[in-house]
């Protein structure tokens, strides 16, 4: 058929139209505040009781600064916290998807569970950190319930020990967060062809084998993204440290994460080194971006080229 | 084309991920402001708790009216009292005034600040600048103010000598202890003979000992007895842009860890509800160390089995607490009224400060009513001569009579505009230190960390020999 020119209408305006709310709004609100946390991030910024120091343009003081003031150590801290959280998180919900999925299994009541162990993350993560300081403190009712049973024979401090803290922070983590990832692996096994459990069954599998050697690898783009959504989270840990420990990272500092330390600086409305420490977290997120992205595309290649190898002779035969 | 699509949508999420997380906390301050319909003016006054609220709702002649929720008062010619409160810890309260003052020239009038509250921890970084006015300008004269202690007014006096704000207390500060422990550990209950075993920290630490050998603790927490130690320091702690560490407070650090390592204290923080409940009546505590508005607010409440029951003999220990010096005198908080640069109704301000910080009589009920200690020399020693006088709280102890003697040994001179900073901090940086978390030097490096973030104009931290 042949096609007359000028009948034919242009919907693409329409589609910019609708986009650019989302742009306009990215502009305002989260562009040019980027690039101002860039620049300031040059300068010596912020307020000295009622008086405004700057802006001084000082070069890479702030960054200087920055890694002299154990930037490393609070890296370190976000990330053994989140750690600490993301291990027993992706291991229970992969134990609780195989459970929940396996039709042979049966389970009473699966939407029940479902809905319980997905509560913890209807909480707000302050309210839910509240609860625990609470819990946890020196006469907390955890403390009162371990003596009464004759476990310990005074309380144990929690919230004054490294590992209590860092501990109770992980164990938050990971009661919000298990159930949520519960749920998108059980869609992701459920999204596997029932047929090849089937197939597995009859060639003989165990069920733990089936789990290693079908489930897991089926589900594994699913897994990588609950593991790079959960690290930049991680990244972010903020409010359950904060409220836990009344914003100071106690004990020693050792729970202290990269943004309760930015946000030290924003509140003592010093702009520059709170820009500086910005920076660098962008630059960190920016670079597990772009490695996520490489690794999941460079393997998205390979396995295309691979089942296409594997497809040919089929194809070749069925056509032949 | 697939592939295509695949890569911008994770480049955009990705971007989305990051840009969200990057551009967060540009800090979203005020917040909590109705704009002011009212017919007639509007009075805003900012502070951190009730106290304030309620001398004013009760002894301020011209109330006509406390909304329900005490969110605003209506004055008889109309005038409405608009409340902001925020709480003080962390420096909060600052931050959130600070913001609101630097916006304090282009407000609309009714939404102008006319009065805030300041501490003695950090008056000075008010009364030294321009957003605070002279009394004296708003009509208050030296007669008016007469029977003030002279070192309220010193304090809120700024570098070129004009008094910037008024206060209706004055808060010398005392030892409370537990009439019922130290019968047991000293064997008697009575003041004078208590002040004479504790007259100082060596007859202190020796009476700690006894009574740890009797099961009791001699104080609750780690920062119960620093008020003490840092009122008597010999130099602010702010000198130019270098935080210096007074000796004394290292008395503190070292009077604490052997009480801690010793089992003297119970290993709590000031504030936290261990330390509350250690003044109540499971409390194993031997005293604290409270100024004026701790004994009869916070104290007291603490005190009770059921806070919501009658303030009497029988509910918890009421009546088991008593007064007396300490080994060492020192004062503690301390709330100035200060009128905003800008404000629209000076004479109003004028009179609340008149009527709540200069009026004899009202400063004499207040005491009566509430045995809080009033900012009136005369009132205070009429109270402290009358025989009659007693608090029901301390078993019929007058404790004004105390607050007298302990008054006139108020010496405010080394107070500074960083003090609340440099105090939670060392606080803080200490408690680790105490729990056995960090050796002296790791705490000592946490000090000047936390300093440096709390005020980037410091430069450097001097620790004495």
């Amino acid at each position: 058929m042949k096609k007359i020119k000028g009948n034919e209408v242009s919907y693409a305006k329409y589609g910019y139209l609708f986009i650019a709310p989302f742009f306009i709004a990215f502009l305002i609100f989260q562009f040019i505040p980027l690039i101002q946390t860039i620049y300031y991030s040059f300068f010596e910024y912020y307020r000295s009781g009622l008086k405004i120091i700057g802006p001084n343009p000082v070069g890479f003081d702030n960054y200087a600064a920055l890694f002299e003031a154990d930037f490393g150590k609070y890296a370190g801290n976000t990330i053994i916290m989140w750690i600490l959280g993301f291990i027993p998180q992706i291991l229970i919900s992969l134990l609780l998807a195989a459970w929940f999925t396996d039709i042979r299994l049966k389970i009473k009541g699966k939407q029940f569970f479902k809905v319980v162990i997905y509560m913890p993350n209807l909480i707000m993560a302050s309210a839910f950190a509240m609860l625990f300081f609470a819990l946890f403190s020196d006469n907390g009712p955890v403390n009162s319930t371990l003596i009464s049973m004759g476990l310990i024979s005074k309380p144990f401090r929690f919230l004054s020990s490294v590992w209590g803290t860092r501990g109770l922070v992980g164990l938050m983590n990971f009661l919000m967060w298990f159930g949520n990832t519960t749920i998108l692996l059980m869609a992701a096994v459920m999204g596997i062809n029932p047929s090849l459990f089937e197939a597995a069954e009859l060639d003989g599998c165990s069920p733990r084998q089936t789990f290693f050697r079908v489930t897991l690898p089926m589900i594994r783009p699913i897994l990588i993204y609950v593991l790079i959504t959960s690290m930049i989270g991680g990244l972010q840990m903020f409010d359950v440290p904060q409220i836990l420990t009344n914003g100071k990272g106690t004990p020693d500092r050792t729970s202290m994460t990269l943004i309760m330390y930015l946000n030290n600086h924003l509140f003592s409305k010093n702009y520059g080194m709170a820009g500086a420490v910005s920076v660098i977290l962008f630059i960190i997120a920016a670079i597990l971006c772009l490695v996520v992205y490489f690794t999941l595309n460079a393997d998205d290649d390979s396995k295309r080229i691979r089942k296409r190898d594997r497809l040919k002779p089929r194809k070749e035969a069925v056509n032949g | 084309m697939k592939k295509g699509f695949k890569a911008v949508l994770s480049i955009a999420l990705a971007a989305a991920m990051m840009f969200g997380m990057t551009a967060c906390g540009g800090g979203n301050s005020g917040g909590g402001e109705e704009a002011a319909a009212e017919a007639g003016k509007v009075l805003n006054i900012w502070c951190w708790n009730d106290e304030f609220q309620s001398r004013f709702n009760d002894y301020y002649p011209g109330v006509a009216e406390v909304a329900e929720d005490k969110s605003t008062t209506t004055l008889e010619d109309g005038t409405v009292v608009k409340w902001t409160i925020n709480p003080n810890e962390g420096m909060n309260y600052q931050d959130k005034l600070d913001a609101a003052l630097l916006a304090q020239e282009s407000a609309a009038d009714d939404e102008k600040i006319d009065i805030f509250l300041v501490e003695a921890d950090y008056a000075l970084k008010y009364v030294d600048s321009d957003y605070t006015v002279d009394v004296k300008e708003l009509g208050l004269t030296d007669e008016d103010m007469a029977e003030q202690y002279q070192y309220t007014k010193d304090i809120v006096t700024d570098s070129n000598g004009a008094q910037k704000g008024t206060t209706w207390q004055a808060t010398p500060g005392l030892f409370a202890y537990r009439r019922s422990i130290a019968k047991d550990v000293l064997g008697t209950d009575d003041p004078d003979e208590v002040q004479a075993a504790l007259a100082d920290w060596d007859k202190f630490n020796a009476v700690a000992e006894q009574a740890a050998a009797k099961g009791y603790k001699m104080l609750s927490g780690y920062d119960d007895s620093y008020r003490t130690f840092s009122n008597n320091v010999s130099a602010p702690w702010v000198d130019g842009t270098a935080v210096n560490v007074d000796a004394n407070i290292m008395k503190w650090v070292d009077q604490t860890k052997e009480f801690t390592d010793k089992g003297y204290n119970n290993k709590t923080s000031l504030w936290a509800p261990e330390w509350a409940a250690d003044q109540g009546p499971e409390g194993k505590v031997f005293g604290f160390f409270y100024s004026t508005w701790g004994i009869n607010f916070t104290l007291l409440g603490n005190s009770l089995a059921d806070p919501d029951g009658a303030q009497e003999v029988g509910n918890g220990i009421f009546g088991d607490y008593a007064v007396c010096y300490g080994p060492e005198p020192y004062y503690w908080g301390g709330t100035w009224i200060c009128a905003a640069a800008g404000t629209d109704n000076t004479e109003l301000v004028a009179d609340v400060m008149k009527q709540l910080t200069c009026n004899g009589e009202i400063m004499k009920k207040i005491t009566l009513d509430t045995q809080d200690y009033t900012n009136n020399q005369a009132a205070m020693q009429e109270i402290a001569d009358d025989p009659d006088f007693g608090s029901a709280f301390l078993g019929g102890q007058n404790h004004i009579a105390l607050f007298v003697e302990a008054a006139k040994n108020i010496d405010m001179s080394n107070a500074g505009p960083y003090d609340q900073g440099c105090n939670e901090g060392i606080q803080g940086a200490f408690k680790d230190y105490f729990d056995g978390n960090v050796d002296m030097d790791g705490a000592k490096a946490n000090f000047e960390k936390t300093i440096k973030e709390k005020f980037p104009e410091i430069e450097s931290v001097n620790w004495p020999e």
